[in-house]
């Protein structure tokens, strides 16, 4: 049977790892190559590796970056952050990206979501959501680290994303990013019931119940980032409580 | 260091086959012509993207006999994911593709009302007869699958909504749908034995 997955998220800023609420007052959190590795050894099933370098002299790290972590990292790997053109996915999986995350780019030209599945495959086209609860009912997507609202409905999007390829959601609440309330369990569960695909749970992970509802809600994979970063649950401690719970678990 | 020879697809994800490649301490190096695909003493066919993408890309550069030719050899190859499914002889992905043809079977897509595609770490039991697999988990990246471990080779199955193949093994040739070089230390500790009995296979 397939497990549920459990993936740290790492946010690059100038090659290194970064963290803060909301991407407002970036910390340095280490090392990517050093905390992948750590993360393997405790447990990570996978990887999230998204650069969020404000200009484009930050971001020629990245590759960099990817290359080294693919070296030494035997677990699956999904780079992110400034994929504009499917050329951009081509250079991430060629340094040694898995799959390839992307967001913005695919809201303003959708069309991008077909070209990658056709180039790349669908199982290596990841495509990030953000959303914000609407005021009248559901949710919409938002972009460019939800400063823009597109007027997107995301449960719409999420179907159309899927229908043009992609092979993997990877949905943020954006209401709860960085809040340790717990992920959005009612977007959550909407957008996995509308998709054939798995779907990733972000935003707003604080504690193993968290992730437990997640996944009891329908994602197939648990996001977290600043949880394992300040050190407060290592990835074996989670997934101890995800077994205890009786969620199925690589051990 | 031991050369291993890895077959250009033409397709995503190379880079983690050969990094998880020179972890296990081996020099790998790219082929795209029929007398490499022979002469090499090790052989590993990747394959990530579509049936007859792949099959197209082994088609030009007229690989299809070398790669043949050398299973039935039972020369030490080593194939990944879309490698092992293009073993068979077509699949619902690609219809009118045929695939290599070492044994006859063919690959349909996962019907069972779960997320397609299959991405995440599944068991994998092999059955008494494996030499090289054996129990763990492995990670899997996959639409379409094999339902039955063909005649003549041992197999592992896995459970995605029913019974599927999740690698073969015939002597020094192993094919995985999962990916090895991903699957963490159990996916090493495969390379490790699949490097150790092709290295047995070799003529002295």
């Amino acid at each position: 049977m397939l497990t549920s997955r459990v993936i740290p998220c790492l946010d690059c800023r100038d090659g290194r790892v970064v963290k803060g609420v909301k991407f407002q007052g970036l910390r340095d959190a280490g090392c990517p190559v050093e905390l992948s590795m750590n993360y393997e050894r405790q447990g990570a099933d996978e990887l999230i590796l998204l650069d969020v370098s404000a200009t484009p002299e930050g971001r020629s790290h990245q590759h960099d970056t990817v290359r080294r972590v693919r070296q030494a990292l035997s677990i699956p790997l999904t780079c992110g952050g400034g994929v504009r053109v499917s050329d951009d996915a081509g250079l991430l999986l060629e340094a040694g990206a898995d799959k390839v995350s992307v967001n913005t780019a695919a809201v303003i030209k959708p069309e991008l979501i077909d070209d990658l599945a056709r180039r790349y495959g669908s199982q290596c086209t990841v495509i990030a959501i953000d959303a914000v609860r609407h005021d009248d009912n559901g949710w919409e997507v938002v972009v460019q680290s939800g400063r823009e609202r597109t007027g997107r409905d995301a449960i719409q999007w999420a179907k159309e994303v899927v229908q043009r390829g992609c092979g993997e959601i990877m949905l943020t609440s954006w209401d709860r990013d960085g809040t340790r309330s717990g992920y959005e369990l009612d977007l959550l569960s909407a957008v996995s019931e509308a998709v054939t695909v798995p779907v990733i749970a972000s935003g707003g992970a604080a504690n193993p119940q968290h992730l437990i509802d997640a996944l009891k809600a329908g994602a197939s994979a648990v996001l977290a980032a600043s949880i394992f970063h300040d050190g407060e649950y290592t990835v074996a401690d989670l997934k101890t409580v995800l077994q205890d719970a009786g969620v199925e678990i690589r051990t | 260091m031991r050369e291993i020879a890895v077959i250009r697809t033409g397709t995503a994800n190379l880079a983690s086959v050969l990094a998880g490649l020179t972890r296990a301490k081996c020099d790998p190096v790219l082929i795209d012509d029929p007398a490499s695909v022979i002469s090499a003493d090790y052989v590993v066919l990747p394959g990530v993207g579509t049936f007859s993408a792949v099959m197209d890309e082994l088609t030009a550069l007229g690989l299809v006999e070398a790669i043949r030719q050398r299973i039935n050899e039972a020369r030490p190859t080593m194939a990944i994911c879309l490698g092992l499914q293009v073993l068979g002889s077509s699949s619902e992905e690609s219809p009118g593709t045929q695939g290599l043809g070492v044994f006859d079977a063919r690959a349909l897509r996962f019907d069972n009302g779960l997320p397609v595609p299959q991405l995440g770490w599944n068991r994998v039991h092999p059955e008494a007869d494996c030499r090289l697999l054996c129990e763990g988990y492995g990670y899997f990246a996959n639409s379409y699958r094999l339902d039955e471990v063909p005649p003549g080779w041992a197999g592992a199955m896995a459970d995605y909504g029913g019974p599927f193949v999740a690698a073969i093994e015939r002597g020094p040739v192993l094919a995985c749908q999962f990916h090895p070089e991903l699957s963490g230390q159990w996916g090493a500790a495969l390379i490790d034995r699949w490097l150790a009995a092709a290295q047995e296979s070799l003529p002295c």
